[in-house]
């Protein structure tokens, strides 16, 4: 009897005509599958390597390297009060997440094609852990920033309690918005496969990673920086070591640009989540 | 005590493809792009994959779902796992549901049998401590407990069929959804599967089961449905459906079948439709490529069907090499099966084919028509029935 009741309960119905918002029930259901999707994601990355979790490192640090020569001296770009390695450093650390969070979103529908088109489950679980996964090498690669900070004995304001958490959470959601977005683009239409180096490179010269705010003199390119959405993670990344005068509104700037891609993002994925097994 | 609610109600259910006679594959955001201006140019039709489909199914029941190649047995399956939108139509479930669309899903070479089935399984919809505490029989099911953390690469793709297998027969949902899954593996396996399954059927949970494999349709299912072109052509009793079936073969599409990668299917003829058991069986078939490039063709098979449909032999048609000998953009290809062993009966005979990684069967394409020697110097042969598939003479 108590079975009956139990399946009663459960009562679905799926209609045909009716649009269906994003389900966060079912979502909350297959919480496990984000943890599998980015458990298996982390495995599969770092099996048959010999350098293993230490090329979440490497890349961050060999470019820091590269930035370091040909940006720091041979330009002689500025980096106020800290030194260029950790300036350089404390951008791209976070900048790495960001743009392979965003590249293993973009392609996730496709690479996981196989298993979309036989197993239902919350699609948005796929991009999202494939974003979580690329985080988790944000961890390791957090470890080398804080020991770069102890070699250049780098004084840290007590404030990155709230700053750094805040600033990994905005970045992940910066990655969230346009990977999602691409993820169902790509599913549709492959030419988003090649859109997407090109984007995340336009993304990295217009965000001041490289180069401090201040030499950004024309008012009206501060607006334009300012709309990457990764500009106020990085900015508050940066906050506990470096005294840099970003003015708040570009920071709203840039939060309400985040806003406004995550929310298209997730729309149109969940509006185009549907079709996914007829197209990928 | 009132009704009990049918598990499952599919009302009014249909599919359409719109189907551009102009685009292949995927989309390109140039061919909508240029669709835009160069308007009547693409020929679009509606294509019903299914039409206006009603069901029930109640609880402990089970369902076989029949049909030709085409018919829409897997747009069926696919709509009801939610894995692809009805154009129209409502369903109804009630219970936790669960699709096998296919054995091993989301299986990845490089992680080991362990951390397969814990993926696997969760794909599948089980919770975590669900996979943990019914890992052993899951591993004990399988037989594979000493390459448990072995990669997956390194197993036997009978193992791995095995390991898939074995996660998807300890899901408990209320109402399971079964695609073919049982015609691969040895006989064996297939052996402990069907019984799974029976125990699964009895247990009070409900099945839904596409196969071609007549056979195990009607010791499985107590009802069936026979698809035919999207709508429902039979329903009932699972023995009435198929003899339906049965008796409405036969008909073949005239000119070539398509198969994968460009690749089409011109003839496969013999020299004679009739023939006698355990004579010469000479034999033609001719492949067509249609595309630019050559496809990778990797397997191509003769399949042999009895009057029930199910496989009873097998023709390997690739060369000692493994390939196939080009002539231009065809294969052509004659060949003599020494020795037609199968008892008499009606057989029908298909294809098996392995084409840009992609494997496909065709069911039925030529009808061959086996006659009993009459020079057996047996003096009383035994009837039919008896003498299962093979005469070893």
């Amino acid at each position: 009897m108590s079975r009956d009741i139990n399946i009663e309960a459960q009562e679905k119905v799926w209609d045909a005509d009716r649009p269906r918002w994003l389900d966060w029930k079912e979502m909350w259901d297959h919480r496990e599958l984000f943890y599998f999707f980015t458990w298996r994601d982390i495995k599969i990355k770092y099996k048959q390597t010999v350098l293993g979790l230490l090329w979440a490192v490497l890349q961050p640090l060999m470019l820091m390297v590269i930035f370091t020569l040909f940006f720091g001296n041979a330009l002689n770009v500025p980096s106020g009060s800290l030194p260029y390695p950790v300036f350089v450093f404390s951008g791209l650390v976070i900048w790495n997440a960001f743009s392979s969070g965003l590249t293993g979103a973009a392609n996730s529908m496709v690479s996981n094609a196989q298993i979309i088109r036989k197993v239902y489950f919350p699609r948005l679980i796929v991009p999202v852990s494939t974003a979580l996964s690329a985080f988790f090498d944000f961890t390791i690669a957090f470890i080398l920033f804080g020991l770069l900070l102890i070699f250049y004995r780098q004084p840290v304001s007590i404030s990155a309690v709230i700053y750094w958490p805040l600033s990994v959470l905005l970045a992940f959601l910066a990655t969230l918005g346009p990977g999602s977005l691409l993820a169902a683009l790509n599913v549709k239409y492959r030419d988003f496969r090649y859109v997407i180096p090109f984007l995340i490179q336009l993304i990295f010269f217009v965000t001041p990673i490289l180069y401090p705010f201040s030499v950004i003199k024309l008012p009206w390119l501060t607006y334009v920086a300012a709309l990457s959405p990764m500009f106020a993670p990085i900015h508050l990344f940066r906050a506990p070591l470096l005294d840099e005068d970003v003015p708040i509104h570009l920071i709203v700037v840039s939060l309400t640009s985040l806003l406004l891609i995550l929310i298209t993002g997730i729309l149109y994925f969940r509006k185009s989540e549907d079709y996914f097994a007829d197209y990928a | 005590m009132p009704d009990k609610k049918p598990h499952l109600e599919v009302h009014n259910l249909s599919k359409s493809f719109r189907i551009n006679h102009q685009i292949g594959g995927y989309l390109s955001l140039r061919d909508q792009i240029s669709g835009l201006f160069v308007k009547g140019k693409m020929q679009s039709e509606e294509f019903y994959a299914l039409k206006d489909i009603g069901f029930e199914v109640s609880e402990g029941d089970s369902l076989g779902i029949i049909g030709r190649n085409g018919a829409g047995k897997s747009t069926l399956l696919k709509i009801l796992s939610r894995i692809t939108p009805p154009t129209k139509g409502r369903i109804i479930v009630r219970g936790r549901i669960a699709s096998l669309l296919e054995v091993g899903t989301g299986f990845h070479q490089e992680l080991t049998g362990r951390e397969n089935i814990f993926f696997n399984g969760s794909l599948l919809g089980m919770k975590r401590k669900e996979v943990q505490s019914k890992f052993d029989a899951i591993v004990d099911f399988s037989g594979t407990e000493r390459f448990l953390d072995t990669p997956l690469k390194h197993y036997s793709s009978g193992m791995q069929l095995r390991l898939a297998f074995s996660v998807a027969a300890f899901l408990e949902p209320e109402i399971m959804i079964i695609d073919e899954v049982l015609a691969v593996g040895d006989a064996e396996f297939q052996r402990k599967c069907m019984g799974k399954m029976q125990d699964v059927s009895q247990s009070g949970r409900t099945i839904l089961f596409v196969s071609h494999d007549l056979d195990a349709v009607e010791r499985l299912c107590r009802k069936a449905i026979l698809l035919q072109q999207g709508s429902i052509a039979s329903q009932g009793m699972a023995g009435e459906v198929i003899q339906k079936y049965l008796a409405s073969g036969g008909s073949v599409p005239p000119g070539s079948w398509p198969l994968a990668g460009g690749m089409l299917l011109k003839a496969l003829s013999f020299a004679d439709n009739s023939i006698l058991s355990g004579d010469v069986l000479p034999f033609e078939i001719e492949l067509h490529n249609t595309n630019d490039e050559k496809p990778d063709l990797t397997d191509l098979c003769l399949l042999f069907y009895n009057y029930k449909k199910q496989r009873v032999a097998i023709y390997d048609l690739r060369n000692f090499f493994g390939n196939f000998q080009w002539t231009g953009n065809r294969i052509s290809y004659r060949g003599v099966i020494q020795r037609f062993n199968l008892v008499e009966g009606e057989y029908q005979v298909g294809l098996f084919y392995g084409i840009d990684g992609k494997h496909g069967d065709l069911y039925e394409v030529v009808k061959l028509q086996v006659k009993r020697r009459p020079d057996q110097f047996k003096v009383n042969p035994y009837d039919l029935q008896y003498r299962g598939f093979v005469d070893l003479m």
